[in-house]
């Protein structure tokens, strides 16, 4: 806990805010007092092995499962005991671990499920936007999403996200399941939609070097707690980061 | 042959009416996997919600024209029904959310004995008539004296029971209602993570079924004439069994199964003995269940994840 730099802005002004926060299941406590913060505008990653409990805190966010301490702001407001619809009505979106497609539904209808919070308005140029990120989706546009591949299944939960037209896109292992061309493409989109539109993207990610590389800030969580914290870069550059999460591996 | 139209006729009356009750049965277990035990009892209500607002309407408003008549009824019927229904899934199954599996169908069947003997007390136990309603009929053909027959009441729920179909199918598969109502039976969490209130989705599902219980109460009150309060029970199980054959979840499934129990029933009481009609459905029931476990339309319980 003790590496933890001060974050550059002051919390108050942060979009999402995690304050502490303690996640049990049953009597195993999964979050050990977590805080993070991501600022507007920002692409924050958190970084982690398998078990540190990300994905947990994604869900968090979303109160499923609640936290049973802390508190999560959203813009300001507490969104810690809100119902999880209605978290997602502020127009956070989630892609989240495990992809969660709908089995039975066509790949068309599965993103008009995302587009619903925004209430179609922008469909037809949203849907292009995705089509035109994944053009794999539009030639599967009528199939059924439980026989999607899982590279598949993973572009679609993006593109499913993205429909709602986020202000916050939470992304749980983007990475996972997909060719590193296609990682690519994926990271290089989430650059340019918070270049462009200054899309405030919160990313879960185990490959870490790609990670933080396209992020702003990150965070490295062990066992449930967040140990470091800084720039993207400059965590990237740090010995016990490189020692833990990238040796070996860059894809 | 002239004896198969009959009964063929008969029997797709008799299949309809469990069509539309299959469908409650199999949208709620689909939706929170639990079988409402109560949806034989709903039905029931909603045959005597029908019989009284049919005496008043004809009575008491002096409405002579029968269609309006049942038109009326039928609206009312599908209303209270599904306030019945609706409320009943607020005070007994909401609250069991989220606790074992069994307790909501314990709660189930707790219900379905509070509604019937409410009736029971409330209309007493002997069998309520209601005056003839629709009785003319077309004559098909004839032969030494035997006629086949298609009563005007038998159009009445065919036609109906199709239409209301077509336009559930509808509500399901191309409205965001039915998306959300699909999205929440497919993956409760990732429905509620897109803005959908999973409660209210299951709600509407009770009410949805509900809803048509009572069409096909109004049309059962309507053919047999009287309303009892036992009948939510046998055309009930006869309904999930239907809604078992057609593959439980499955939507036409259900209507498929509702005309093969209709049909089963009907013709095995023409050829063979009438008292075994109902082993007849039943064996047929746990010799599908037997080779295709998940039933006629059902699918395998394999998924790609």
């Amino acid at each position: 806990m003790s590496d933890i730099i001060p974050a550059a802005r002051d919390s108050a002004s942060a979009m999402l805010s995690v304050r502490g926060v303690k996640t049990f299941y049953g009597n195993i406590m999964a979050l050990k007092g977590v805080d993070v913060d991501v600022h507007k505008g920002e692409i924050v990653t958190l970084i982690g092995s398998n078990g540190a409990g990300k994905s947990t805190l994604m869900m968090t966010i979303f109160g499923q499962p609640r936290a049973r301490e802390g508190a999560i702001l959203f813009e300001g407001r507490d969104i810690t005991k809100m119902p999880t619809h209605e978290i997602a009505q502020l127009k956070i979106a989630q892609s989240p671990e495990g992809r969660r497609i709908f089995p039975r539904m066509t790949v068309f209808e599965n993103l008009q499920m995302g587009a619903s919070i925004d209430g179609f308005a922008h469909f037809d140029g949203d849907l292009e936007r995705v089509f035109a990120m994944f053009p794999r989706l539009k030639e599967r546009i009528n199939q059924r999403g439980g026989t999607l591949s899982g590279g598949e299944q993973q572009m679609l939960a993006i593109g499913r996200a993205l429909m709602s037209r986020p202000r916050l896109l939470m992304l749980d292992e983007p990475s996972l399941g997909l060719a590193p061309l296609i990682v690519r493409q994926i990271f290089d989109a989430i650059r340019e939609l918070n270049r462009t539109e200054g899309l405030t993207v919160f990313l879960v990610e185990q490959n870490a070097f790609h990670a933080l590389k396209l992020a702003h800030r990150g965070y490295v969580m062990v066992n449930g707690v967040v140990t470091m914290s800084g720039e993207g870069r400059e965590l990237l550059e740090r010995p016990e980061v490189r020692a833990a999460y990238l040796e070996g591996g860059r894809h | 042959m002239d004896i198969f139209v009959q009964q063929l006729i008969n029997g797709l009356t008799l299949g309809s009416i469990y069509g539309l009750i299959a469908i409650g049965y199999t949208m709620v277990f689909g939706i929170i996997g639990m079988v409402n035990f109560a949806h034989g009892d709903v039905f029931m209500v909603s045959a005597f919600i029908a019989l009284i607002c049919f005496l008043l309407v004809t009575t008491v408003f002096g409405i002579t024209s029968i269609f309006l008549a049942l038109a009326i009824v039928l609206v009312v019927a599908m209303f209270f029904t599904s306030l019945t229904n609706w409320a009943i899934e607020r005070v007994a199954y909401r609250p069991l959310r989220g606790s074992f599996r069994l307790a909501p169908m314990i709660s189930a069947i707790g219900m379905s004995i509070l509604l019937s003997n409410f009736v029971q007390v409330a209309q007493g136990p002997r069998n309520k008539p209601v005056p003839p309603m629709v009785t003319d009929v077309i004559v098909l053909m004839e032969n030494d004296g035997y006629q086949v027959t298609l009563a005007w009441k038998q159009i009445i729920i065919m036609v109906l029971t199709a239409v209301l179909l077509g336009g559930f199918w509808y509500l399901v598969q191309k409205t965001s209602l039915g998306r959300a109502q699909r999205a929440v039976e497919q993956d409760r969490k990732m429905a509620a993570l897109l803005g959908i209130n999973v409660d209210h989705t299951i709600s509407l599902t009770f009410v949805i079924g509900a809803a048509l219980a009572a069409v096909a109460g109004v049309m059962y009150l309507m053919y047999y004439g009287v309303a009892n309060f036992a009948d939510g029970f046998v055309p009930g199980v006869k309904a999930f069994t239907a809604a078992v054959l057609g593959g439980i979840g499955s939507l036409p499934g259900a209507v498929l199964g509702g005309l093969l129990i209709g049909l089963i029933e009907v013709f095995w009481s023409a050829y063979f003995s009438i008292e075994y009609k109902d082993v007849a459905a039943f064996s047929i029931l746990a010799i599908t269940l037997i080779f295709l476990p998940q039933g006629l339309l059902g699918r395998p319980e394999v998924e790609k994840v």
